[in-house]
């Protein structure tokens, strides 16, 4: 049994969700391999040989790389992935994008979306937004795997010491062409890899009183989210959507403010240590997976909750 | 130009989804069905960009047993102009569909193929990138905004840090992103006229293609239940219980 990890990186670094994978990895076997594609990314192979659970790190540089389109990766993956029982990367818009294609040229059924590794071919993974669990079992020689990063915590990233492995592009069939990019720039902490997240609904009533929630995001050192209700109504936008269609979280502490607790939203936190939930409305089902509920008007509350932290 | 929008029939986004007694799948009885959420975002922006003169047929297919006939007639109704049914009573794995789908292309000829990024059932996110795959032909997935230009498409999507536009060269596959678009409701007389659009049925064993399960589902459970919380009176008592008892903040 050999894994291989798909990197996920920005040419500066390995992404968290990379470690998590690997993580995850590591549960089939101890012969766990990583693959960088990319454009100048050194220094993400330096920081992946540290990483002491990998034997390998496989590297395909070329300025086509830079942005790693599916296309491009996919034709690299699949021509290096024939000694691997197991192709692995995170549940993340990169891997979701990308690892359907290498499962379908390598003939496999993709699972999706794992939360534990039962052996090497059994796997739990959320179905219908969450409400249920389904174990499944992979009758492919390959398994092609997408990780759920909440699932596995991240492996150690020193005390390796593995070799780095250049491999040779394969030129672009240029079928897509990156044009540009809008990132959103924050001083706060990413969703996914944040200790302590806020998030507000619809009940946020606008975006400018969003404020109330990142004065309190900036006392805690958190990252501010949203439910799917307060993006559609356009408060923020959709990269702070936490749920089934936006990220999935499971930090320390969730504070749902203003939220109703729909399947959707639930499907994307509820595996945090703490919820809080704030809501005028005692009924609102996000009490049922609170907590701590506090039944109050968020414009009376978040002020003061300001005040105490 | 022609527009091939494969669509799914799902439990209706309201359902409360729970395993059979036994554990050994969903308990599907009796519950709601409907046309995925993403499916018809796929079908509403087919139509928009052939009421726009970008495109002239568009052409909804499904995989499934003849109870899709159901939201084939809903596609129709939205404006799609003729449906293709491939029958099958098996329950298909996206592999599987994405194989029926690049026959369904091959015979159609589509320049540009759009679907729901996942279907609410299995969330499996894989169709799009398989059928693109197996195509050979370039994708464009989780799309909140497509711009046809001759030959190309531009489509922004949606990712983890932001949004990304790329050019894709048609044909292509798009798969669909909640913001692309807000689908209309089917009118009275646009349903009534549905039922006079063209249906073809196709049986799935005439494709000759390999269908068989590569996966198997052992059980379904529900997930573990969390403790049941309790009610704070006041912010103040809040903050005593995150910063003293959980020690979070």
């Amino acid at each position: 049994m050999r894994v291989l990890v798909i990197a996920e990186h920005d040419n500066a670094a390995l992404k968290p969700s990379t470690l998590n994978t690997i993580s995850a990895a590591k549960k089939l076997t101890d012969d766990v391999d990583l693959i960088i594609c990319g454009f100048e990314c050194d220094n993400v192979a330096t920081e992946a040989a540290g990483i002491d659970a990998l034997t390998n790190v496989h590297v395909c540089k070329s300025e086509h790389l830079k942005y790693q389109l599916s296309e491009d990766v996919t034709q690299i993956v699949v021509s290096n992935a024939k000694n691997y029982s197991h192709l692995l990367a995170p549940a993340t818009t990169f891997g979701k994008n990308l690892m359907p294609r290498i499962s379908a040229l390598l003939d496999a059924q993709q699972i999706s979306d794992i939360i534990e590794v039962i052996d090497e071919c059994t796997f739990k993974r959320p179905i219908y937004a969450g409400s249920c669990i389904a174990t499944v079992k992979s009758n492919d020689e390959i398994k092609v795997i997408t990780i759920r990063a909440t699932a596995f915590d991240p492996c150690a990233n020193e005390g390796g010491n593995a070799e780095i492995v250049n491999i040779d592009p394969i030129d672009s069939k240029g079928q897509s062409e990156f044009v540009s990019e809008e990132l959103a720039k924050s001083d706060r902490p990413e969703l996914t890899a944040a200790d302590i997240i806020i998030s507000g609904g619809r009940g946020m009533q606008s975006g400018d009183n969003f404020h109330l929630l990142e004065t309190i995001a900036d006392k805690l050192g958190a990252a501010v989210g949203a439910s799917r209700a307060a993006v559609d109504a356009g408060f923020v936008p959709n990269d702070y959507q936490v749920g089934q269609t936006g990220k999935i979280v499971a930090p320390n502490l969730y504070i749902a403010v203003g939220i109703s607790g729909a399947i959707q939203h639930l499907a994307g936190m509820k595996d945090s240590k703490i919820i809080v939930a704030i809501n005028k409305d005692e009924d609102a089902p996000i009490f049922q997976v609170a907590d701590y509920g506090l039944v109050d008007d968020l414009f009376n509350a978040l002020p003061e909750l300001a005040e105490q932290i | 130009m022609k527009a091939l929008v494969p669509i799914k029939r799902v439990v209706d986004y309201n359902v409360k989804v729970r395993p059979l007694s036994d554990n050994s799948n969903v308990d599907l009885n009796n519950v709601k069905m409907s046309i995925n959420p993403f499916c018809e975002i796929a079908v509403e922006e087919a139509v928009r960009l052939k009421e726009a003169g970008t495109i002239n047929e568009v052409v909804a297919v499904t995989v499934g047993s003849s109870a899709s006939q159901e939201q084939l007639r809903t596609a129709l109704a939205l404006g799609c102009d003729r449906a293709i049914l491939v029958e099958t009573d098996n329950d298909l794995e996206p592999l599987s569909i994405a194989k029926i789908l690049v026959k369904i292309h091959e015979k159609e000829s589509s320049d540009l193929i759009i679907l729901g990024k996942q279907a609410i059932d299995g969330d499996n996110n894989q169709t799009g990138q398989m059928l693109s795959a197996l195509l050979d032909i370039p994708q464009a997935t989780f799309a909140s905004k497509l711009e046809i230009n001759g030959d190309n498409a531009n489509v922004t999507r949606e990712i983890d840090g932001g949004l990304q536009t790329i050019n894709v060269k048609l044909p292509a596959i798009i798969t669909t992103d909640l913001r692309l678009n807000e689908p209309r409701y089917a009118s009275l007389p646009n349903i009534m006229k549905a039922k006079k659009k063209e249906l073809d049925t196709i049986n799935v064993s005439d494709l000759g293609i390999d269908i068989a399960k590569r996966v198997d589902t052992l059980s379904v459970e529900l997930p573990p239940e969390r403790d049941a919380g309790i009610k704070v009176e006041s912010v103040s008592d809040l903050v005593d219980k995150l910063k003293n008892e959980e020690k979070v903040i």
